[in-house]
């Protein structure tokens, strides 16, 4: 039997997010590996793309606890609301 | 739930004034930091989360308290900020396809960039991308940025946030994969200074 054919460098970058999240099958997984053994430029954008999440998440890190100072009028308008 | 949420669960269904105000007083912070991070404006941020409160409140008697308050007012708010995101006017999505990497017939890329260069722990840069970040993301059409914020940001998974925004799991994967793609590229610049 022959081998599965190299994947293209579009067809790799399609299968990224699901290689990050470990959804590809071992053949798949496989080929994509291969690809990125011969492909600096695929390795590179993975890098990129890897660093992109990377960087979403830490643009709004610390972002998750409660803010020092809550907006009063807020608060007060939340609660008039109830009233109405 | 723990006992404490327990008792001002039902403290709120009987109506107790100052259950209320223990209620809005605990969680507007964090819903406000959820609706700045999806909304454009602080207005409608606080907007949302006025609105996301009224909902609460109509809510609190069919909530089964299996979830934490804090997880139910989440989604409650996350829901109250897309019904908002969904009446403005969308932005023209023809260009968002420029942000996508584009390739030969045989399948290799037209232009590969260079390889970044990772930011360090230097918080002038750290600040810089932040800043950087964020205002790519809301350069986003908004059904990107609305798939990228639930599932990078506010860390629902695929079925979750699939579930919200009323789409099918495959197309949510669609959407946050071109949405990273998309954020790479007008991140691109940023990265290639850095590398400099």
């Amino acid at each position: 039997m022959s081998a599965a054919p190299l994947l293209t460098c579009e067809e790799l970058l399609d299968f990224i997010a699901a290689y990050l999240d470990d959804e590809l099958s071992p053949e798949e997984r496989e080929r994509f590996e291969t690809h990125l053994s011969v492909c600096q430029a695929c390795v590179d954008y993975l890098d990129s793309y890897r660093e992109t999440m990377r960087a979403t998440l830490l643009a709004y890190e610390g972002d998750d606890g409660v803010p020092d100072s809550v907006p009063e009028e807020l608060v007060r308008a939340v609660l008039e609301s109830r009233r109405r | 739930m723990v006992a404490d949420e327990a008792s001002l669960l039902e403290r709120l269904r009987k109506r107790d004034e100052v259950a209320y105000e223990e209620f809005v007083r605990g969680h507007t912070g964090r819903m406000l930091n959820v609706a700045r991070r999806m909304l454009r404006t602080e207005e409608d941020a606080r907007d949302a989360v006025q609105e996301a409160f009224v909902n609460a409140f109509r809510g609190l008697d069919d909530f089964g308290g299996k979830a934490k308050l804090s997880t139910w007012l989440h989604h409650i708010v996350v829901n109250a900020c897309l019904m908002r995101l969904r009446t403005r006017r969308r932005k023209p999505e023809g260009s968002f396809d420029d942000l996508l990497p584009r390739f030969y017939e045989d399948g290799h890329r037209i232009d590969p960039e260079p390889a970044w260069r990772s930011i360090g722990p230097d918080p002038v840069e750290q600040r810089e991308l932040r800043t950087r970040v964020r205002a790519a993301i809301d350069q986003l059409p908004e059904i990107y940025r609305s798939a990228l914020l639930l599932r990078d940001i506010e860390g629902l998974d695929t079925a979750e946030a699939a579930a919200t925004l009323g789409i099918a799991q495959e197309a949510l994967k669609m959407r946050v994969h071109r949405a990273r793609q998309a954020l790479r590229t007008l991140l691109d610049p940023f990265y290639t200074e850095q590398a400099a």
